[in-house]
């Protein structure tokens, strides 16, 4: 008999649906935007112009330099207490990434786990598990954070944790949706078959054939996490003062917002442009690797 | 004659799920001889795949348990053994094919990934030995340059180059019995027909022992030794292959092997069973195949018949066999 090889069928495959233009820039222009925010928060301390923390009272308010009444020393102005917004934005990304980086990383974790667990074992586990994971979707995140932000302080690590504590649930839902499926995979059965234990049926057999759709909830949550620092910053619960957040900045330039609008339009286009690539990079992942998981 | 490997005896497998208990297997015995192909054939729905499963223990969780009986491998009651214990059964002493070929490799590992797990898990040997048991157990299953195809992905293979390495996993650690759950059906015939003498040649060359499970009288005559016919979970007969074709007792095993197309006749319309087995969440007293069978008396609707010992291990379970 003879064996059909496809050694570069899959290459081809999806080669040429790269081909299609709309496909390349709806991956491209969002993958560049946090690129450059990425290293727009690595280097801040070369690229920001001031630093972020730097008062000038003579230069308070000044407009943007294609404003009359701007200057090319703040290209995107200064706010109340003469601050150069485009150094805040800068460093501001330092905490807006890392921020998101961090609650990605804890919540993905934990709700892997627990989905993978629940989905896998299924009976008693899972529905203990999963009513756990109900209880946790049903608080309104934001109070919660409040809440805690009131008791423990306003912080960096605050914001941290006050984003994890519900965020995993989310992850876990939809993971123990994969690995429900996926325990009923006949590949699955035969591993159950030549005598593998459950644990590493887990994390050698779910595991990887869940990473597409955790991927894809990675990308879409960067844009939610980073919006709900803003929100906790701009309640401020967020982030304190004089750090730069993109959130607390747009709070600094609320009761100017219509003499001043500059100092809060900067910081809340960087949340748009962040949140609007994260969308589309992850709907673009959702699209490119369906077909692929509807085959498992 | 050669000695009994497997013996399964009066074995129950129920499924408790919310409209009530499905009894799939109910008081099922039979036993496996080394190096002999056991035929369990039956209609869809038979039990005969819980009957493989419950020899594993591996039936879907929640719902499916072993109720009653004894499954006895070389003499260890395999009901008995706690998980772990039963964890170092599968693969290395009992192993299964599935039917689906398309379905049963994970799509993320290589062909050498996979194989290479069993020898891992149940041999415990150094990378390079591993390598080569790996390579063994392709050649085993004939397949050819096996050191390309261990780099391969499932995607990268036909229907039946998958089917051959599902086999070549099962057989990887050497088991003594093999349980086949109709891992010919989702090839075609050609492919099929190779796949059989496939397993012919293994046997001969393993003395390892097959469970067959089919519903295909074609592939039974041409595969096993002996076989059972099981129907709403029940055996209702068990003889050689030989005796099953040339004098069949039971008259469900008669219209079976009737339904059976056949080359040589034609202009007729092909024999067909009327009606469908019974439901079994409530079944009904007497024999089973009662309501569908051309010969049924009135003892068949008030009592099961019990086994009778026909010939030389020739066992029938109706009312009709004096």
């Amino acid at each position: 008999m003879d064996t059909v090889k496809l050694t570069t069928g899959g290459g081809v495959k999806r080669g040429a649906r790269r081909t299609s233009i709309f496909l390349k820039w709806t991956f491209f222009i969002p993958a560049a935007v946090l690129l450059l925010m990425v290293i727009m928060a690595i280097f801040a301390p070369v690229l920001a112009p001031y630093p972020y923390d730097q008062i000038a009272m003579t230069d308070r308010l000044m407009p943007p330099f294609f404003v009359e009444g701007g200057s090319t020393d703040h290209i995107l102005g200064t706010d109340l207490i003469g601050r150069d917004v485009l150094s805040r934005v800068i460093y501001g990304a330092r905490i807006s990434l890392s921020v998101a980086l961090l609650v990605i990383l804890i919540t993905a974790s934990i709700g892997t786990v627990l989905g993978i667990v629940a989905g896998y074992l299924g009976g008693r586990t899972d529905a203990f598990l999963m009513r756990f994971t109900d209880t946790s979707l049903s608080f309104p995140a934001i109070l919660i954070a409040l809440l805690l932000a009131a008791t423990l302080g306003p912080g960096y690590w605050t914001v941290v944790l006050a984003i994890s504590l519900l965020g995993w649930a989310p992850y876990a839902r939809i993971i123990r949706g994969e690995a429900l499926k996926l325990r009923e995979a006949d590949f699955v059965a035969q591993a159950r078959i030549i005598g593998t234990s459950p644990i590493r049926i887990m994390v050698r057999h779910i595991f990887p054939n869940i990473i597409n759709p955790l991927i894809i909830m990675v990308t879409l949550s960067v844009g939610m996490v980073i919006l709900t620092e803003a929100i906790l910053s701009y309640l401020g619960a967020g982030i304190p003062p004089p750090a730069a957040s993109w959130g607390n900045m747009v709070n600094d330039g609320r009761n100017l917002i219509d003499s001043a609008w500059w100092i809060s339009l900067w910081p809340g286009l960087a949340i748009g442009l962040v949140v609007l690539a994260g969308n589309f990079l992850g709907d673009w992942l959702r699209d490119e690797m369906d077909p692929r998981l509807r085959q498992i | 004659m050669s000695k009994v490997i497997l013996k399964v005896e009066d074995l129950h497998t129920s499924f408790f799920t919310r409209k009530g208990v499905v009894k799939a297997v109910d008081g099922v015995s039979f036993y496996v001889r080394e190096g002999e192909t056991f035929g369990i054939v039956g209609e869809s729905g038979c039990g005969k795949t819980v009957t493989g499963l419950s020899i594993l223990r591996l039936l879907p969780e929640p719902g499916g348990q072993v109720v009653g009986g004894k499954v006895i491998m070389d003499g260890t009651n395999l009901l008995e053994l706690d998980k772990k214990e039963m964890r170092t059964y599968r693969g290395r002493v009992i192993s299964m094919i599935l039917q689906d070929p398309m379905s049963s490799l994970n799509p993320v590992y290589t062909i050498g990934d996979q194989i290479a797990e069993a020898v891992r898990l149940h041999q415990g040997l150094r990378d390079e030995m591993v390598q080569q048991e790996v390579i063994s157990a392709l050649r085993l299953l004939q397949i050819p340059s096996p050191e390309v195809i261990l780099g391969d992905y499932p995607f990268q293979l036909s229907g039946g180059m998958r089917q051959r390495v599902v086999g070549a996993i099962a057989m990887s650690c050497h088991p003594r019995l093999l349980i086949a759950d109709e891992p010919t059906t989702a090839l075609d015939a050609t492919i099929q027909a190779q796949y059989l003498a496939l397993f012919k040649d293994v046997q001969k060359k393993t003395n390892v022992s097959i469970i067959f499970i089919t519903h295909d009288f074609g592939v039974v005559a041409n595969m096993c030794h002996r076989v059972a016919v099981m129907y709403a979970g029940k055996i209702v007969e068990t003889a050689a292959t030989s005796t099953i074709f040339k004098a069949p007792r039971h008259p469900y095993t008669s219209a079976l092997i009737n339904s059976v197309p056949r080359l040589d006749r034609k202009d007729e319309r092909l024999y067909s069973i009327k009606g469908q087995p019974p439901s079994l969440l409530n079944l009904p007293p007497g024999c089973r195949f009662f309501p569908r069978c051309s010969m049924a008396k009135e003892i068949c609707r008030e009592e099961e018949p019990p086994e009778v010992e026909v010939g030389d291990g020739h066992s029938v379970s109706c009312w009709g066999v004096e």
